[in-house]
C-alpha cells in the first residue's frame, strides 16, 4: 500500500508514459539495465513496472554518494532498499560487488542498474562500464532487460534539487541474453544499442 | 450549494447530452461491428467516456463555488503548460527558469483572479512574466538559440496559463442585474466552444469533403466549420435566458467564440505540426492531452471575457 502509493507519486511527478512492450522474463528475478540522466530514474523504472515485480525489485547504487547525509541513506536504504555497492577499494577477490549482486538474485530480487555508472548531463548514452558484462557471465541464464528513459535529464537533471513537472517516457523492450561466445565489447555494444533502439525523440 | 434554478437546468442539458452520446455510440457500436471500423468506434467510446469525466470534474468545481473553479482552471493551466514546455527544446540552463514559470507564474495568475485585482491580472503574465522570464535565463548564461528558447516558453505562458485564467475571471465579472449568477455565464461559455468542436467533428465525419487547411490540419473540412460554428451559434442562441444577455446578442457572441475557438484549434495544431506531434500528450483517453482539449478553449476566454466586460460591465468602472 505504502509503495503504490510512493509510485503512483513518483509517476505523478515525472508525469511518464509507459510504453511497455512488458517482455516474457518469468517469474525469476531479471536485471533492468537503463541510460542514466537523473536521480529520478530508478524511481521511475521502479514505479512502472507491475506491481508484484516492484515488490522484489531493488536499485543499485554506488555507496559512498548514498550514504552521505541522513536525506539519501533514507532514501537508500529504507525506502528503495538499494543495493548499495563500493566505487573504491574494489578487487575480484575483496570486497566485490558482484558477489553482493549474486547473492541478492540469488534470494530472488530483481535488480536495476545504469551501466555508465554516472549520470549523463545532455541525454546522450555514455560509454557503458564492464560491470554488465560480468554479471551476464556470471549468471547465463539470467535475462537483462533494456530499459530507455527519456526526458527525465530536463525533468531533475545532475546538480538539481528540485524537479520541473515536464512529461517523460520510458520504454521497455524484449530482455537479453549474453551469447555463449560473446566476448566483452560485443555484449556491451549490443547492449547499448538495445537501449538506444527504444529512443522515441531525438535528442 | 447553488440552486439557481436555470442553472440545474443547464446541468439536466448536460447530462441529457451526454446521455444522448452514449446511446448513439452504443448504436454505431452496434451497427459498426466489423472489424475495419474498429479504431474508429474504440476512439469513439474512449471520447464519450472522457467527456463524462470532464463533465463530472466541471460540474462539481462550478457547484462547489468560485474558489473550487479557480483551483481547477489552475491546474488545467498547470497541466497544459506542462505538455507544452514538453515539446519546447530547453537547455539545462533553463531549469531555475522553469522552476519559477510552474510554480511563481501560474500560482500567481490564478491568485491574482482569487483577489479580483484586474490591473494586475491582464498584465503580470504579459508584462512581468515576459521581461522576468528571459532575465532569469540571460542570468544562466547560455545564449544558444536565446530567442527561440525563450519566446518559446512565452507562447506556452500566454496560451496555456494567461488565456486560460480568462474562463474563471469570468467569475469575478461585476455584470448589473447579474450579480451572483456568473457561473451561469461561464458555464454558457464553456458549452458553446466544446459542443463547437464537437458539433465541428460531427459535421466534419457526416459531410465533410473540402479541406479548409490542408497543410495544418488534413482533417478539418469547409462543411465541419461551418456546420459546427452555426451550430454553436444556434446553441449561444438557444442557452439566451441563462446569461445576461439577449437572443441576438447571445447568438453573435457565439458566432465570435465559435471563431476563435476554431483559430486556436487549428494553431495549436500548427504547432503540433511545427514540433511533428500529433497529440500534446495522452493524458485523455481519445482526445490526447489537456492542451489538445483546451486549445479552442484558450483563444475564445480573452475574446469573450473582454466583450463581456466592455459590453456588460462598461457602465461600472468598478475591480473587474
Amino acid at each position: 500500500m505504502k509503495h503504490d502509493l510512493l509510485a503512483a507519486l513518483v509517476r505523478a511527478i515525472s508525469g511518464v508514459h509507459a510504453r511497455l512492450r512488458l517482455p516474457q522474463v518469468g517469474d525469476g528475478p531479471c536485471v533492468y539495465f537503463a541510460n542514466h540522466t537523473s536521480h529520478l530514474d530508478f524511481a521511475v523504472i521502479w514505479a512502472s513496472i507491475p506491481a508484484d515485480r516492484r515488490a522484489r525489485c531493488l536499485p543499485v547504487a554506488a555507496k559512498e554518494y548514498w550514504e552521505a547525509g541522513m536525506c539519501r541513506r533514507f532514501i537508500a536504504k529504507r525506502v528503495f532498499r538499494a543495493v548499495l555497492i563500493d566505487r573504491q577499494n574494489v578487487s575480484a577477490h575483496d570486497n566485490n560487488p558482484l558477489v553482493q549482486m549474486d547473492h541478492v538474485l540469488a534470494e530472488g530480487h530483481s535488480l536495476i542498474i545504469f551501466p555508465e555508472g554516472t549520470r549523463s548531463l545532455d541525454g546522450t548514452i555514455g560509454r557503458f562500464k564492464s560491470g554488465l558484462y560480468h554479471m551476464a557471465k556470471r549468471n547465463p541464464a539470467l535475462p537483462f532487460v533494456p530499459v530507455c528513459l527519456e526526458n527525465l535529464n530536463r525533468i531533475l537533471p545532475k546538480g538539481e534539487l528540485l524537479p520541473v513537472p515536464l512529461l517523460s517516457t520510458i520504454t521497455i523492450g524484449s530482455p537479453l541474453q549474453l551469447e555463449p561466445d560473446e566476448n566483452k565489447t560485443d555484449f556491451l555494444t549490443r547492449a547499448k544499442s538495445a537501449i538506444e533502439e527504444l529512443r522515441q525523440h531525438e535528442l | 450549494m447553488n440552486f439557481d434554478p436555470q442553472l440545474q437546468y443547464l446541468f439536466l442539458g448536460t447530462l441529457g447530452l451526454l446521455l444522448l452520446a452514449t446511446l448513439i455510440t452504443l448504436a454505431i457500436k452496434v451497427r459498426l461491428a466489423d472489424p475495419n471500423h474498429q479504431s474508429f468506434v474504440d476512439n469513439l467510446v474512449a471520447r464519450v467516456r472522457a467527456w463524462w469525466i470532464m463533465c463530472v470534474v466541471f460540474a462539481a468545481a462550478v457547484l462547489s463555488g468560485g474558489m473550487a473553479t479557480i483551483i481547477l482552471f489552475g491546474l488545467i493551466s498547470f497541466l497544459a503548460l506542462r505538455e507544452f514546455v514538453t515539446i519546447v527544446p530547453t537547455k539545462p540552463a533553463d531549469h531555475r527558469a522553469l522552476f519559477w514559470l510552474f510554480f511563481v507564474a501560474v500560482p500567481v495568475q490564478y491568485v491574482l483572479i482569487g483577489f479580483n485585482w484586474y490591473g494586475m491580472f491582464v498584465l503580470f503574465i504579459p508584462v512581468y512574466c515576459f521581461l522576468m522570464l528571459p532575465i532569469r535565463m540571460v542570468v544562466a548564461g547560455d545564449c544558444e538559440r536565446f530567442l527561440e528558447r525563450s519566446a518559446k516558453l512565452q507562447w506556452g505562458l500566454m496560451a496555456c496559463v494567461y488565456c486560460i485564467s480568462h474562463v474563471p475571471a469570468l467569475l469575478k465579472l461585476n455584470i448589473p442585474n447579474y450579480a451572483g449568477q456568473n457561473a451561469k455565464l461561464l458555464f454558457f461559455f464553456v458549452v458553446v466552444v466544446e459542443l463547437c468542436d464537437v458539433s465541428q467533428y460531427i459535421w466534419g465525419k457526416a459531410l465533410g469533403r473540402h479541406k479548409v487547411l490542408p497543410t495544418v490540419s488534413p482533417n478539418k473540412t469547409w462543411e465541419g466549420f461551418l456546420g459546427g460554428w452555426l451550430t454553436a451559434a444556434l446553441i449561444g442562441l438557444g442557452l439566451w435566458w441563462a446569461t445576461p444577455f439577449d437572443p441576438w446578442q447571445a447568438f453573435f457572441i457565439a458566432l465570435g467564440v465559435g471563431f476563435f475557438g476554431f483559430c486556436g484549434d487549428v494553431t495549436m495544431s500548427a504547432i503540433k505540426r511545427d514540433s511533428n506531434m500529433k497529440d500534446f500528450g495522452q493524458t485523455i483517453p481519445g482526445h490526447g492531452g489537456i492542451l489538445d482539449r483546451i486549445d479552442s478553449l484558450c483563444f475564445a476566454a480573452p475574446f469573450f471575457f473582454h466583450m463581456c466586460r466592455y459590453f456588460l460591465c462598461g457602465a461600472t468602472p468598478a475591480p473587474f
